[in-house]
Parts: structure tokens; C-alpha cells; sequence
């Protein structure tokens, strides 16, 4: 099989993943993994982010299939049904819209910056060693650290669901993918 | 005497399930395989020769392997 120069976008995903140890303000650039399939999906009509250029998938791909972490087994039916992937995607975007709410309280001035990165919506996880302050607002920091949690968060259920199904058994639940598939859909629809 | 009858093998996809997450499209060898619009995969029928690559790579694992009489 021919290859293609987004095969190796994994590599940006994993430096994405790992900057963010360091510095938690490299977490904006997360913000392309939002926006460019949705322009995509919008202008074109079509999922070439989900099918050319996603690095997390990739990754996946990776690590479960060369690397063999994956069982490789199906997936459960309740997991790829609609009510599953529209109600993930709701309880995402909900969860998201929460995370700039937090965002807008720091910039406020309501709230402190929390310098924590909340997994699985849940844990906060200490991460006061990846913030060395910022010429920005607070505020800033506070949507890289939210921003950082919806990244990682998504990453360790990917990874979870790697494991225990198929390699890319992320993809079937991703909000993105999702939500790009429904613009695809509305799309088509239109006359 | 009767006709000879051949049999082949084909992929078919669960398009109500399936996700358009191209992973398919992506492993098949003779390129058989197009994502329609962002909504399902699409096997060309004359191209593929039912490898079973695709219904082994994809997550949902909607895509199946059949016999078809040609």
C-alpha cells in the first residue's frame, strides 16, 4: 500500500500528549483536532479528517495493531449503537461547555486558576509542574488545563477500548467522528 | 447440461452501522473500498475479491465476508 505523508501524523499526536507534561499552554493547539474536521466536514462534505489525517487514530492504529496491545476482539453491539454514540456525544459536549464555563469564571475573576487536570471527568490530577506562568490571563491557562483533561481523558478511554477490542474501536465512539458523520448527513439531506 | 455456476467472495457493509471512520478503505488492497459522502463505506463489487482484510480492521466490525453466485 502506497504511503501517504498524514500517515505519520501519530507522531503529532503523541508530541501533543507529551508536551503537555511540560508545558500545559501547548494544549490550545489541541484546538485543530476540533476544528479542522469540522471545516472539513462543513465545506466539503465529507469525514477526510476521520479517514486521512486523524493522528489519534494513528496511534491507535499503532499500538494496537504493529505493536499488538490490542485483542483485537468486536466490539459490544451496545457500544456502537446510535443511542450509545449520540448519548456520548451529548454528555461530551455538555461536559465541554462546562469546561468553559470554568474558563469564563477565571477570566472573571470568580474563580482561581486550578492547576489540575481533571481525568475522566473525575480525578484531578495534580499538574502545577507543566504551568510556568503565562504574559496571558490566567484564563488562558485555565482552558489549557480543561482542554488538556478533554485531550487526555479521550485518550485513556481510546486506549482502554484498544486494549480490550479492536485497535480503532475509539473511533466508533469519538465525538468528533460522530458529530462530523451528522454534518455529513445533514448535508446530504439538504436539497 | 446446467450452466456453471461460480462462486466468489465479497465484502458487504452494515451501512446503518457503520461509523465512516475509513479504516477500511485504508487497508484494502485493490483500493475497493470509498467512504460516501462521510456516511458509509461503499465496496465496488467488481473490484473486490474478499480478502477479509476490511472486516478484520474495522472497529465496528460491520463489515462482513459472503459468497456470491456470478
Amino acid at each position: 500500500m502506497k504511503k501517504h505523508w498524514y500517515d505519520n501524523l501519530w507522531v503529532l499526536s503523541l508530541t501533543y500528549l507529551v508536551l503537555g507534561f511540560f508545558n500545559i499552554l501547548f494544549a490550545w493547539l489541541g484546538l485543530l483536532c476540533f476544528f479542522i474536521p469540522l471545516i472539513i466536514s462543513l465545506a466539503k462534505g465529507n469525514k477526510g479528517y476521520c479517514n486521512r489525517y486523524c493522528g489519534r487514530g494513528q496511534l491507535f492504529g499503532l499500538l494496537g495493531g504493529r505493536f499488538g496491545l490490542s485483542r483485537k476482539r468486536d466490539i459490544p453491539a451496545w457500544m456502537k449503537s446510535k443511542a450509545f454514540r449520540y448519548g456520548f456525544l451529548a454528555f461530551f459536549l455538555i461536559m465541554f461547555c462546562q469546561m468553559l464555563w470554568s474558563t469564563w469564571l477565571v477570566f472573571s475573576g470568580a474563580q482561581d486558576l486550578r492547576q489540575v487536570v481533571t481525568l475522566l471527568w473525575t480525578f484531578k490530577l495534580p499538574w502545577h509542574w507543566a504551568y510556568h506562568g503565562t504574559v496571558l490571563h490566567p484564563g488562558a491557562a485555565q482552558f489549557a488545563f480543561g482542554f488538556y483533561s478533554v485531550m487526555l481523558t479521550s485518550t485513556v478511554l481510546g486506549f482502554v477500548t484498544m486494549v480490550l477490542f479492536k485497535p480503532r474501536s475509539w473511533c466508533v465512539y469519538c465525538p468528533m467522528g460522530t458529530m462530523t458523520q451528522l454534518i455529513c448527513k445533514a448535508k446530504q439531506k439538504k436539497p | 447440461m446446467d450452466a456453471l455456476v461460480r462462486k466468489r467472495r465479497r465484502a458487504f457493509v452494515e451501512e446503518r452501522d457503520c461509523v465512516a471512520c475509513g479504516c477500511c478503505m485504508k487497508i484494502c488492497p485493490k483500493t475497493a473500498i470509498s467512504i460516501w459522502h462521510g456516511i458509509a463505506a461503499k465496496v465496488d463489487p467488481e473490484t473486490c475479491v474478499g480478502c477479509g482484510k476490511c472486516a478484520r480492521e474495522c472497529p465496528a466490525s460491520v463489515i462482513e465476508i459472503r459468497e456470491v453466485t456470478v
